[in-house]
């Protein structure tokens, strides 16, 4: 393949013009096709955001996004439709989402350096186990981890949600770490250790620095993953005053069952928000951090 | 690149000259590390395995009933049909989920105009897809009176109930699932722009066409991101539980149609809390994830290209 792309490495200019290039039909067809896609792809969550201010018997007749008649009662009827107000439970999320980025932050980036920097005995192994846990489905250990927090009293706090990040149990953020440190040049702690610097300091003041880029990837999946885990809040928030938003959205549409899907839907977009701004203010490092690990 | 490779290569590296041991401060950094491995990954797996042969209920202390757990999945008939929704579930949507996703890094080409926002408007999806709020929505636009059934009624179609029918609801979190193949196009991007492009040029020159080109250059150069999506989709997917969760409002039915292997687990260990049973099941699910990555491995001898 190499001798190959050889012979015709000096005309390359030539044959780009000649093979690669469609022509203009072509172009506005695909983006044609492209653009229809695109709103396909994306008519429901429009038609969501536009029937949370529909009465509820439009919404079962307009399939258009064109709105007729606006009812912003839905918004505040549906913040009120449960034993606490909405923003309650925004808050709950947003306490949880916190401690869940602080957790990896601090725990992920230090086990990140000790494998990509420091040699220890059984390194390869520890390091393979690390990469192991990243497959592990939560459904295997939610059983015991339940019993355990639920004996610790934990049921009914953020504690079950919050400790293990505190405990680098996100395996991927370590390894999305690991990478970015083997990237940066050792010359650096190099010049800090004959400078007399230990690995804390190492650590502190030349790698965590030099790994924000790193660092905002796993705040802005840490924030949108847990932001949008329901799994294990609902298994240990059963107490509606600890409800985190998917918890407390999922009780309202079980209550209601489709009399005032205005409303639900309301509350859908209020929880979908803080997604969609992270992602417009992090796309850049969303579409890295998956591009370099494969992350979801 | 991935995980996966890393952990390919893992055995196959030799490593660098032996270099001073750091244990004190190796320690002191991976202290958190083992502790969560301890306490939170690998000792409930453990603990998981030893309850799978207990009766237990939270409320008495565990007992030993041997074998009795795994007699009962062999008999469990809800189990069985829990293993064949999700198995087609897994079977029908990573393909095309992974097929959708390919197709479209390949029309995103190199350079496009308005690159950056198709590409960001085909990955917005697979960050919602997983909230509760889309289930929801999911519930109401495959609804029988919903918004799919709304557009079919302007061309004179009556559709079902797509939820309320057994025979269409499974299909309903399929599409949900292909319909977030936002992020393993972005990784197949990623992938399709390490291939040089004059492999291709020089292709056309010797006569190839698009097709050929796809089956002898795109396919092979990267087929080790294929691999890496189609493990990380499988096991994904095996674990999906919130869109059938909401859809069904907890049951998992119709008629168990969308009762997927964790929505099982989680009614025996949550609502009866037969937890005994659950961890037996939930070593199972280990199981058959672990089977499956293991036959992906072994078949990635036979078709995965590596170029080093």
């Amino acid at each position: 393949m190499t001798d190959l792309a050889e012979r015709v490495a000096a005309p390359t200019a030539k044959v780009d013009q000649a093979v690669r290039t469609p022509g203009p039909w072509r172009s506005i067809a695909k983006h044609t096709g492209l653009i229809l896609l695109t709103l396909v792809m994306l008519y429901p969550v429009i038609w969501m955001v536009v029937s949370s201010l529909r009465p509820n018997e439009e919404i079962f007749r307009s399939p258009g996004v064109i709105p007729d008649s606006f009812r912003f009662e839905n918004y505040s009827e549906g913040w009120n439709a449960l034993s606490s107000p909405f923003g309650h439970y925004l808050i709950n999320s947003a306490i949880v989402v916190l401690g869940c980025i602080i957790g990896n932050l601090v725990s992920c980036s230090m086990a990140a350096y000790a494998f990509a920097r420091l040699e220890f005995r059984g390194k390869k192994l520890w390091f393979a186990i690390m990469l192991g846990t990243i497959m592990l489905p939560i459904h295997v250990i939610i059983v015991p981890q339940y019993v355990m927090f639920s004996q610790f009293g934990w049921v009914n706090t953020f504690l079950p949600l919050i400790v293990p990040k505190l405990l680098a149990t996100d395996a991927f953020f370590v390894f999305l770490m690991v990478q970015f440190i083997r990237g940066l040049p050792r010359e650096l702690d190099e010049a800090a250790r004959i400078d007399g610097a230990g690995h804390p300091r190492i650590f502190r003041q030349v790698i965590l620095p030099l790994m924000l880029p790193a660092l905002a990837t796993t705040t802005i999946f840490t924030f949108i993953w847990t932001w949008n885990d329901f799994f294990s809040q609902l298994i240990y928030l059963t107490d509606p005053e600890m409800y985190t938003v998917p918890v407390a959205l999922r009780s309202y549409v079980d209550a209601t069952v489709s009399t005032s899907w205005g409303s639900m839907f309301a509350m859908s977009v209020v929880s979908l928000l803080p997604i969609f701004l992270a992602f417009l203010v992090g796309q850049r490092f969303l579409i890295k951090g998956i591009a370099t690990t494969g992350i979801k | 690149m991935s995980a996966i490779g890393e952990l390919q290569r893992l055995n196959t590296s030799t490593g660098g000259p032996p270099r001073k041991r750091d244990t004190k401060a190796a320690l002191l950094f991976l202290l958190p590390w083992f502790a969560g491995l301890l306490l939170i990954t690998a000792g409930p797996v453990a603990a998981s395995f030893v309850l799978g042969f207990t009766d237990y209920n939270l409320i008495q202390p565990p007992e030993f009933n041997g074998l009795e757990n795994i007699q009962r999945m062999l008999t469990d008939e809800r189990l069985h049909h829990s293993l064949g929704v999700t198995f087609t579930y897994v079977f029908v949507s990573v393909p095309l989920q992974l097929a959708a996703a390919l197709g479209l890094a390949m029309l995103l080409d190199r350079g496009m105009r308005g690159l950056a926002f198709y590409r960001s408007a085909f990955y917005l999806p697979s960050l919602l897809g997983s909230s509760v709020a889309i289930a929801v929505l999911w519930r109401q636009i495959f609804g029988a009176e919903g918004l799919i059934n709304q557009a079919l009624g302007y061309v004179g179609i009556e559709g079902t109930g797509w939820i309320s029918d057994p025979d269409t609801a499974l299909s309903t979190l399929i599409v949900l699932n292909v319909w977030t193949f936002g992020a393993p196009m972005v990784i197949f991007l990623a992938g399709l722009r390490q291939i040089p492009v004059m492999y291709y040029e020089a292709a056309s020159i010797d006569g190839a066409g698009r097709w050929t080109q796809f089956r002898r250059i795109t396919v092979p150069l990267l087929s080790p991101i294929i691999f890496f999506n189609l493990v990380l989709q499988i096991i994904h997917a095996f674990q999906s539980f919130t869109q059938a969760f909401v859809v069904s409002g907890g049951t998992g039915g119709p008629s168990d149609s969308t009762m997927f292997y964790t929505l099982y687990l989680y009614q025996r260990g949550f609502h009866s809390f037969d937890m005994g049973y659950a961890s037996a099941l939930a070593w199972l699910l280990l199981l058959i994830i672990a089977a499956f990555t293991a036959v992906n491995f072994w078949a990635a001898k036979r078709w995965v290209f590596y170029d080093d």
